[in-house]
């Protein structure tokens, strides 16, 4: 019951894009397609699931007992870099269909601030290896849910008639906070 | 709100109809010249078989249709042909086509007919074929050859022949005259449809505005049995193909299916009775009753005009335009063609002329959508006009064609009552134009393909059959050259 | 200091053998399924319209991000449109010139057959001595019969308005 309300807690209330406005250029770049968003998010959680377990069993059998905490970030970027570049060369031999869809995003997520930024916070927040994986994996739904959401929103907008001064990426950030707006209506649930 | 017996949505225009109705169907005196667009049907454009200078009587052939889908084109009226050259198409763009100039001669000699015997004794499939012979098209503004209809009866089961007579169109009476001055012949035309179509019933629908003609054609189908004469309410578009099926027999055709899949068939009144023209006397359609109305003209009226008249002469014969049109259509107001200029003639699918007033005509200004839905509650095919316009707006055609572009009949309901004036139906027009469109560019590729890899192949063919040539030359050479030497060795041996 | 330096490396080391090894033993061929598939998709009328040599390496381009998805006019808007959602480029139909098609001036035309053996859609008929004719539903407008003319009475215009070309406007509102 505890982890349900753990992963309520990440998915919903501290919504990586929404709450701790992380990943945000994913957002705007890439939900103007919903099967575009889709395959952005489940790339994105695919790797920042496995990110954040890596960067745990980093911190906790490299950087700790070696005392070189303050090399977090640059170990950090080392690992998630190596292992994009590692699970896009497995994806690419084992599924061509896969890789056709995800491939392009995959370099793009390596550069992402939420992926990078979730095993930060995950650290900070003292995790065990198993609330690591979940909040990762949570953190992960959360962002795929936020772009599913978003680009559901931007099809509908795309028909809509906008003001000329607001049409475009403007009325898309408009939405957003809007959206952020929303999500805050979670903030009291646990 | 849940019967689902009848068509939905739909909606009451003010018809303006009794200007015309009232008086008979009046005679176009012969105009000097009548301009014959050599494509007045769906398919390909009808070939020319006069030259220009040629004399021709009456109902006399003048162009043979190449393909099933076209219609073959007579003379209206006997006289000499002036020209066979470019005229104005009766089409929004304004653009020429390929016609014929007829000049008459004022004699109306016919042509020799061939009358047949009793139709009844023929096979339907002479029938259906002379029916083609006569170059009748859907009169109802369809434009379809009538006889790719009638031979739907042997591959189809059809089991109730539609007459339609509810005409619902605002303004237009032409339906109306014919059924209440040519009943029998609707009438028989229709059994000899029935005939041709192994139909087992007929029922003839007439929307309950017309008692006069509904009275008429009760009296006339009375001595025989199978035929109904129904009232159906009147609302706009009654008289669309699915909507009359939907509201005679409760069935509803099935989205980009044809009414044959429901086992029935529709033809207008005005075909119904070119038909019995041409199977009892033989004459082709050479002329068709056209209703000249609108807020401009004199003494709106129906008139049998000959095919090829110019607009100008109907006007004309029906005192005049009293000032000068807001708007020329030829049709119904509601899906009629908009016309650029007054010189262009009559066609067979011709159904009214009009010249409308200002006061007649739309606003034209269009304010944004609010999604108020009013075209949603007016669409007849059940279809969401506002979406596929947000769709078409920003060219997301595909987009259009999943909320059902593909079945919306263009029956401008949604303009209609749009509160906001958005012209929705303009907006179906271009989405399916530029579908077209792209439908066109897709064939030409891909016949640009097939033609390249042809000829590739053609050229390798050809290489290879000269290798070859060469080859046997070679061949042949060395064979010629080694008895000449075996004869020269020969000859050192000896 | 240095153990954080050592450390990194050493990491870097790690995963940069890792990767190694794995891009050896993974290794897939270098033909990329879309190259194939947008080689399918062109003409292959090899006309040169795009500016390059034929079009395979039309294709190679496309895939490089090289060339637009609108370079080709014989593909025409059809072809950009498929182009575009395979690549997950987004289609400027601005971009897209109107179809030319070649057209032969009877009065200059001396038969001289040139023009429809340069043709590489076999859409020029005519013999020996005889005015040569282009049939509009087969030509690119690849301008080929242009250079092949010895009468230069070959000229390239955009198609005549029809009533089976001809398509509603879209409508001027807000």
């Amino acid at each position: 019951m505890d982890y349900l309300l753990f992963l309520v807690g990440v998915v919903l209330v501290n919504n990586m894009v929404l709450v701790y406005f992380l990943g945000l250029c994913p957002l705007m770049g890439v939900s103007s397609k919903l099967d575009a968003s889709i395959s952005m998010g489940g790339a994105t959680a695919l790797v920042m699931t496995l990110g954040t377990v890596a960067s745990w069993l980093i911190e906790h059998y490299v950087l700790q007992p070696l005392g070189i905490g303050f090399v977090r970030i640059l170990a950090y970027i080392v690992v998630i870099a190596g292992m994009v570049q590692f699970l896009e060369i497995v994806i690419r031999k084992s599924s061509p269909m896969l890789h056709r869809s995800l491939g392009i995003y995959l370099p793009l997520i390596t550069s992402n601030c939420a992926v990078i930024g979730v095993p930060l916070i995950s650290v900070r927040e003292d995790h065990t290896l198993l609330e690591a994986g979940l909040y990762g994996f949570g953190a992960a739904m959360g962002f795929a849910l936020i772009m599913v959401i978003f680009s559901g929103l931007r099809e509908r907008l795309a028909l809509a008639t906008v003001p000329a001064a607001f049409a475009g990426v403007p009325i898309a950030f408009v939405t957003a906070g809007l959206l952020a707006m929303t999500f805050m209506g979670f903030g009291g649930l646990i | 709100m849940f019967n689902f017996a009848h068509p939905r949505g739909g909606i009451h225009p003010a018809a303006h109809k009794e200007r015309s109705a009232a008086l008979p169907i009046g005679d176009l005196p012969l105009p000097p010249r009548l301009y014959l667009p050599l494509r007045q049907h769906a398919g390909a454009e009808a070939l020319p078989l006069v030259r220009s200078g040629d004399t021709v009587l009456k109902g006399q052939l003048l162009a043979s249709s190449p393909t099933e889908l076209s219609a073959p084109l007579h003379a209206p009226s006997s006289g000499r042909i002036a020209e066979i050259g470019r005229i104005h198409a009766p089409h929004p763009s304004g653009l020429m086509v390929n016609g014929i100039v007829l000049e008459c001669d004022g004699e109306e000699r016919w042509t020799d007919l061939i009358v047949p015997e009793d139709p009844f004794e023929e096979a339907p499939e002479v029938l259906a074929e002379r029916v083609a012979q006569a170059g009748v098209v859907g009169l109802g503004g369809a434009i379809f050859p009538a006889a790719v209809k009638l031979k739907q009866g042997a591959k189809h089961e059809i089991r109730t022949l539609l007459v339609n007579g509810s005409e619902c169109e605002p303004y237009l009476t032409t339906d109306d005259r014919l059924m209440c001055e040519r009943s029998e012949a609707i009438v028989d035309g229709a059994r000899l449809i029935q005939h041709i179509l192994r139909a087992y019933r007929i029922v003839i629908a007439i929307e309950d505005n017309k008692p006069e003609a509904l009275a008429a054609m009760r009296v006339a189908s009375k001595p025989y049995g199978a035929i109904e004469v129904a009232a159906v309410p009147a609302r706009y578009p009654m008289g669309s193909a699915k909507q009359l099926i939907h509201e005679i027999t409760g069935r509803e055709v099935p989205a980009q299916g044809r009414s044959t899949s429901v086992g029935v068939l529709v033809h207008n009144v005005g075909t119904v009775y070119a038909i019995h023209q041409a199977l009892r006397f033989g004459r082709p359609l050479i002329s068709r009753v056209v209703t000249v109305a609108g807020g401009c003209v004199r003494t709106p009226r129906n008139l049998d005009v000959p095919i090829g008249a110019p607009l100008q002469a109907l006007f004309d014969a029906c005192g005049g335009l009293t000032r000068e049109p807001a708007q020329l259509l030829l049709g119904g107001p509601m899906m009629g063609m908009v016309l650029p200029s007054i010189d262009v003639p009559v066609i067979k699918g011709a159904t009214g002329a009009l010249a409308l007033a200002r006061n007649e005509m739309p606003r034209r200004e269009a304010a944004p959508c609010i999604r108020c839905a009013r075209c949603v509650d007016a669409c007849p095919m059940g279809l969401m006009p506002l979406d596929m316009v947000a769709h078409a707006r920003v060219a997301d055609f595909d987009g259009a064609s999943d909320y059902g572009l593909r079945d919306c009949i263009l029956c401008g309901c949604c303009s209609y009552v749009c509160p906001a004036h958005i012209p929705l139906v303009q907006y179906f027009q271009y989405a399916l134009g530029q579908q077209d469109e792209q439908r066109q560019a897709a064939r030409k590729s891909d016949y640009i393909k097939q033609a390249t890899e042809a000829r590739a192949a053609r050229l390798a063919e050809e290489e290879a059959a000269r290798k070859a040539a060469k080859a046997a030359k070679a061949a042949k050479a060395r064979q010629r050259r080694k008895p000449a030497e075996h004869a020269s060795s020969k000859g050192v041996e000896s | 200091m240095i153990v954080a330096a050592l450390a990194l490396a050493a990491m870097g080391l790690v995963l940069g053998l890792g990767l190694g090894f794995a891009a050896k033993r993974l290794a897939v061929g270098d033909e990329n399924p879309l190259l194939k598939e947008i080689e399918q998709l062109m003409p292959g009328s090899q006309c040169g319209q795009c500016g390059l040599p034929g079009c395979s390496a039309a294709a190679e381009a496309l895939v490089e991000g090289r060339a637009s998805v609108t370079c080709c006019p014989p593909g025409g808007m059809a072809l950009a449109k498929q182009l575009s959602d395979l690549l997950g480029v987004p289609l400027d139909a601005g971009q897209m010139g109107t179809p030319l098609l070649a057209r032969i001036d009877d009065a200059q035309c001396t038969g001289c057959t040139r023009c429809y053996r340069a043709c590489p859609t076999d859409a020029i008929v005519g013999a020996t001595g005889q005015i040569h004719c282009v049939l509009q539903h087969a030509c690119t407008g690849c301008a080929k019969c242009l250079e092949a003319c010895p009468e230069d009475c070959v000229s390239l215009a955009p198609q005549d308005p029809s009533l089976d070309t001809w398509r509603w406007a879209k409508p001027q509102t807000v």
